[in-house]
């Protein structure tokens, strides 16, 4: 009886950690190819969070319909917040651009608390109570829906980058800046693309994770915390690391959980995060630097 | 000392300076309570501005888990005072030590194994969260619920138990933005000052013209959390209330950096400068906005946003130099 109970915990906590591995690989790709770190992550996730609550309240669009939709207007955000402001800042030192991005998430958490107020907001769909049972265990249809949704789209974003010429190219300006420019790549394009290729990960993670928890307008360092949790466990730069570190982190909260209380469950993977940055600074599966 | 602390500033920049200090000095018996408040935390900013401008302005090292340090420090101190009656000078020593010790096992690890840049950055994050939830955990001082000083009416100034009003506070705290800008005056110009500009300009150079790297950037992360615990003592003892929620938040952490960056980083005047414009534009926007109407949650953060938006893209450098610049008060180094 206590090992289905651990195993059921388990399954789930794996299953939520897929789509916090989705949302980390955005926040990957946009580091491994533009090397800025996108500290306003989580501020967008609540954009698309908020943007599946209103399409599904104001016009009954189930939120997991919505995934691709929403990929495709943050994908828009993501361009345009690289294209206009943060091209020009690629070059400066880190901590400008983190003044830059902490502005940025700054207004969006208070246009959101501007126009959504304070109180926390979740959705119920018909199949929220519903679960599959398979042998032993008693599985969440949201979350096996949103597993499965993350499994394809990160595979997608996977062959895209690995076949596609574009992403091809894309791959080159993170390899050689300098190198790209030689052989006539429009690096601030590519760049530019990459932002909302991460902020097309964010939508769909976004639009999933309603299901899961609810969104407040304060909700978003929460999430970029996570976000660079996973994404440093699993290597930075890596997307296959992304996802290992989110169902890694969603697996340490749920037993940590389980094991002691909910509210100390980010402690666990902070301190896995240490542990990783200590002994495998690259992460589980990044390259080492060079 | 006072010869060597005053070498090469030039005069225009000295009087700016000795006028500064006057009207800071003189401003109690003008200001009302309200301006005295925000003048505390003008100086409080500029203070931690100072501390963390140590590490990240001289020593190039990045830390966004500053609270970290001003949490132990304010807890250390005010536990020390409640469950044992120990005076707050004496707790600030266990509060320094303990902070600088805190200091010195992330910079251990981190500078060990070669944990540098944004990956540094983010580990003192992690450090800070981590406290954050263990405080949450943490009975013996109130856990999640709030560790609180006593508070009585106080009709004389106890300057030993740090028990008074604002004005008593605020002179406090200008001896200790004054004595954090001396220090880092001093040390800029000194051997240890150089070594750390040039760790922060080339890490690998300077390591091959022979400077221990690991000890120096040791130095700064103990010297830094040190002096921001100071700065935890005063919080405690001035608001009376430690909530782990608020002191260790990441956005104390960033709330202490944005002035030295707008500022300008790596100067001593920055900090100051970036409290001053920050905490001013806060407080002018909260009057505007309510002389408009306009004054709904969020509306002060959008505008302070776009603020910051403006002054980082226009003025990478930050404000100090380039006003420093237009006045002509920059020395041979500002």
């Amino acid at each position: 009886m206590a090992a289905e109970i651990y195993l059921n915990v388990a399954v789930s906590g794996l299953l939520t950690g897929l789509v916090y591995g989705l949302m980390a690989v955005g926040l990957s790709v946009i580091f491994g190819v533009v090397r800025v770190v996108n500290f306003a992550h989580g501020e967008m996730m609540t954009i698309a969070m908020y943007l599946a609550i209103v399409l599904f309240n104001g016009f009954g669009l189930d939120p997991l319909i919505m995934v691709v939709p929403l990929a495709a207007v943050l994908f828009a955000l993501g361009y345009a917040m690289q294209a206009g402001i943060i091209n020009p800042f690629i070059t400066r030192p880190e901590h400008s651009q983190f003044i830059l991005l902490v502005a940025m998430a700054l207004i969006i958490a208070n246009v959101l608390l501007i126009v959504f107020g304070p109180d926390a907001r979740s959705v119920q769909t018909p199949y929220s109570f519903d679960s599959f049972l398979v042998g032993p265990l008693i599985i969440d249809a949201t979350k096996a829906y949103a597993g499965a949704a993350t499994v394809v789209i990160t595979a997608a974003l996977f062959g895209f980058f690995r076949f596609a010429p574009l992403g091809k190219a894309i791959r080159a300006c993170a390899d050689n800046y300098t190198g790209a420019l030689v052989v006539g790549l429009n690096v601030k394009r590519l760049y530019a693309l990459t932002f909302g290729l991460g902020a097309a990960c964010v939508g769909a993670a976004g639009s999933m994770l309603v299901l899961l928890v609810d969104v407040t307008p304060a909700l978003g360092p929460a999430l970029t915390l996570l976000a660079f949790i996973i994404v440093i466990t699993g290597g930075l730069g890596s997307m296959p690391g992304a996802v290992l570190g989110g169902v890694l982190i969603g697996l340490t909260e749920a037993m940590a959980g389980l094991f002691f209380t909910p509210s100390a469950k980010s402690m666990f993977s902070f301190a896995l995060l240490v542990l990783v940055l200590l002994f495998r600074p690259q992460g589980i599966l990044g390259k080492r630097p060079s | 000392m006072i010869a060597r602390m005053l070498d090469g500033v030039p005069g225009r920049g000295l009087a700016v300076l000795a006028g500064l200090l006057a009207v800071l000095l003189a401003a109690p018996w003008v200001a009302n309570d309200y301006v005295l408040t925000v003048l505390i935390i003008v100086l409080y900013s500029a203070y931690t501005g100072q501390a963390w401008n140590v590490m990240m302005g001289f020593a190039g090292q990045l830390s966004l888990g500053h609270a970290i340090y001003v949490g132990l420090g304010g807890y250390a101190a005010a536990a020390l005072y409640v469950h044992f009656g120990v005076a707050p000078w004496l707790g600030l020593v266990a509060a320094v030590a303990i902070a600088a010790a805190c200091g010195a096992v992330i910079g251990f690890l981190a500078f060990r194994f070669g944990v540098g840049g944004v990956y540094f950055a983010i580990l003192t994050i992690a450090f800070a969260e981590f406290a954050r939830i263990g405080f949450d955990h943490f009975r013996w001082v109130g856990a999640s619920s709030g560790f609180f000083l006593p508070v009585a009416n106080y009709t004389r100034n106890d300057l030993w138990n740090l028990r008074g009003d604002p004005t008593m506070f605020y002179y406090v705290m200008l001896a200790l933005t004054v004595a954090a800008f001396a220090i880092c005056h001093v040390l800029l110009k000194s051997r240890i000052g150089y070594y750390w500009q040039a760790i922060r300009e080339d890490e690998v150079a300077a390591r091959s013209l022979g400077i221990d790297t690991f000890r120096y950037k040791m130095y700064a992360i103990v010297l830094s959390a040190g002096m921001t615990a100071v700065a935890g003592v005063f919080f405690a003892f001035y608001y009376n209330n430690l909530f782990p929620e608020q002191v260790f938040h990441i956005s104390r952490s960033i709330e202490m950096i944005l002035g030295p960056i707008i500022g300008g980083i790596g100067t001593l005047f920055g900090p100051l400068v970036g409290a001053l414009l920050l905490t001013g534009l806060s407080e002018a926007m909260q009057e505007l906005l309510t002389a408009l109407r306009l004054d709904v949650p969020g509306a002060k953060q959008v505008f302070y946003g776009l603020c910051l938006l403006v002054v980082v893209m226009a003025l990478p450098g930050g404000v100090w130099p380039w006003v420093a610049g237009k006045l002509g008060l920059t020395g041979p180094r500002s």
